[in-house]
């Protein structure tokens, strides 16, 4: 049976790694994420969990203490938000190359400077070449279930992969929703025990992480790392069907919200979906054919499913809460990539919506679906690129 | 020998072996190598407590040849040489001379 509860992103996803219990967590408080290591760090103390927590000088170190736990043969976790995970930019690339299935939620916040705490997409956004799979959730729910299922995604014997689940800051790190927890046991049963591949701790079987490899093999590694990503999305989908059976809710690489006969669409991460959807439903009653597209796995990037899932329409807006000073949204340069492999491609243009944290309201996105459909009328782009929100 | 290819590789840059280390000759990094003068050594074993290699050999509890296959030439144990009457043990020569 399912509890309805009413909690807090944070909490909600401490609560998915408690039902998990892993052996080991570094822990490094940071805005917005500190209130989810926090409330881990109550489920240790009171005896809930028997995780070891390793408490750290930096996020440098907390990533570091995460690769030697998990290289020595622990099921291991953090978390962090911004200039941590920013701090942690060497160690990722480690935990990805020793292939450590390291699981991080990620509470997403922009970048200094200037400094601010709320909630953007640069932090993760910057990490998207690490070798991470990274999976983004829209609300609570969507980060407590993507958590449970990270486990599962990351510890696959054939994929052996940190991930990261991102979800937005104080939208919902911080903002009580209403969300169905799965029993304990279930948890439980669902991710099952951990299995080791190349334990360090394995004392009859000596091994080294890490060696030096040079101009002979380097490449080699890096096209194997390649390949292990191209196999994610399968894992990702079966983990989902068997994550449907249990909790009743349906995840994919990507949710498209009314898209099947859009002539309109947009493609929008995290918290900022939920608006949108909104916004969709509400040109629907109008009678207009519009759509949405929300990316769940990121990386690896789904490119074919997405051009599939986006072939029909006539005009798409890739709505980024995170920049490329000089260059166009991130999540926009993935979805270009991905339709410019099609014959017939739609229109496309890029906004930059709510850089650190500012409020992204449903009349932009009217705004936006508004200058789609008269793109889609044969209208001009006037700009591909375009900041919306920003005072003149 | 056949190098191997990407598919060959085990999941990240793990080496599966112990001791593999061995199989990786670095004494050609030296630039000065330490030479041995038996006649000035007092067989303390300094050199080989501070070898931060395993370079110095022991033989039957004392002090053997220099192991230039992985020494680097740091220099360490002919510093640490007390030698014999103010008498270095250990001198350093520059490779190639």
């Amino acid at each position: 049976m399912a509890k309805v509860v009413a909690v807090t992103g944070n909490e909600a996803v401490a609560n998915a790694l408690r039902q998990v219990n892993p052996d080991v967590c570094g822990i490094y408080p940071i805005t917005p994420q500190t209130d989810m290591m926090q409330r881990y760090a109550s489920f240790i103390s009171n005896g809930k969990v028997d995780t070891e927590a390793i408490l750290v000088e930096s996020e440098h170190s907390s990533m570091s203490a995460c690769i030697g736990a998990s290289a020595a043969g622990g099921r291991v976790v953090t978390a962090t938000s911004s200039q941590g995970l920013a701090l942690m930019w060497e160690m990722l690339h480690i935990a990805s190359g020793d292939r450590l299935p390291i699981i991080m939620p990620v509470v997403n916040r922009a970048l200094s400077a200037p400094l601010n705490i709320h909630g953007d997409h640069s932090d993760a956004m910057g990490a998207r070449d690490t070798g991470w799979i990274q999976i983004w959730s829209e609300n609570g729910q969507e980060a407590y279930d993507n958590t449970i299922q990270a486990f599962r995604i990351g510890e696959h014997m054939d994929i052996r992969l940190p991930v990261m689940v991102c979800m937005d800051g104080f939208i919902i790190s911080h903002s009580i929703e209403r969300l169905e927890y799965l029993e304990d046991a279930a948890v439980k049963d669902f991710v099952g025990p951990f299995k080791n591949l190349f334990p360090l701790l394995d004392l009859e079987k000596p091994k080294s992480y890490g060696p030096l490899i040079l101009t002979d093999l380097y490449h080699e590694y890096k096209r194997a790392q390649h390949e292990v990503m191209m196999k994610v999305k399968d894992v990702v989908l079966d983990v989902a069907k068997d994550f449907e059976k249990l909790s009743g809710r349906k995840y994919g690489l990507f949710e498209a919200y009314r898209l099947e006969d859009a002539d309109i669409a947009v493609v929008i991460l995290n918290s900022a979906a939920g608006t949108t959807k909104d916004v969709v439903d509400e040109l629907r009653d109008k009678g207009v054919k519009a759509g949405l597209l929300k990316p769940r796995l990121f990386r690896p990037f789904p490119y074919e499913e997405m051009a599939e899932a986006l072939k029909n329409t006539k005009a798409v807006c890739v709505m980024d809460r995170s920049d490329s000073f000089g260059g166009y949204g991130p999540l926009f340069m993935e979805v270009s990539s991905a339709l410019y492999q099609m014959k017939n491609r739609p229109a496309l243009i890029n906004k930059i919506y709510g850089l650190g944290g500012r409020d992204y309201l449903p009349s932009h996105g009217e705004m936006v679906f508004n200058e789609l459909a008269e793109i889609a009328a044969g209208g001009k782009i006037r700009a591909c690129k375009e900041y919306i929100g920003v005072r003149e | 020998m056949k190098q191997k290819g990407w598919r060959d590789l085990p999941p990240g840059s793990v080496v599966l072996e112990g001791g593999s280390a061995a199989k990786f000759k670095t004494g050609s990094w030296r630039a000065f190598r330490p030479v041995w003068i038996e006649e000035n050594c007092i067989q303390c074993l300094f050199c080989w407590i501070y070898c931060p290699d395993m370079a110095v050999k022991v033989k039957d509890g004392k002090r053997a040849e220099f192991d230039y296959d992985f020494c680097k030439g740091c220099g360490i144990c002919a510093l640490e040489c007390p030698g014999k009457k103010g008498k270095k043990a250990i001198e350093m020569a520059e490779e190639g001379k």
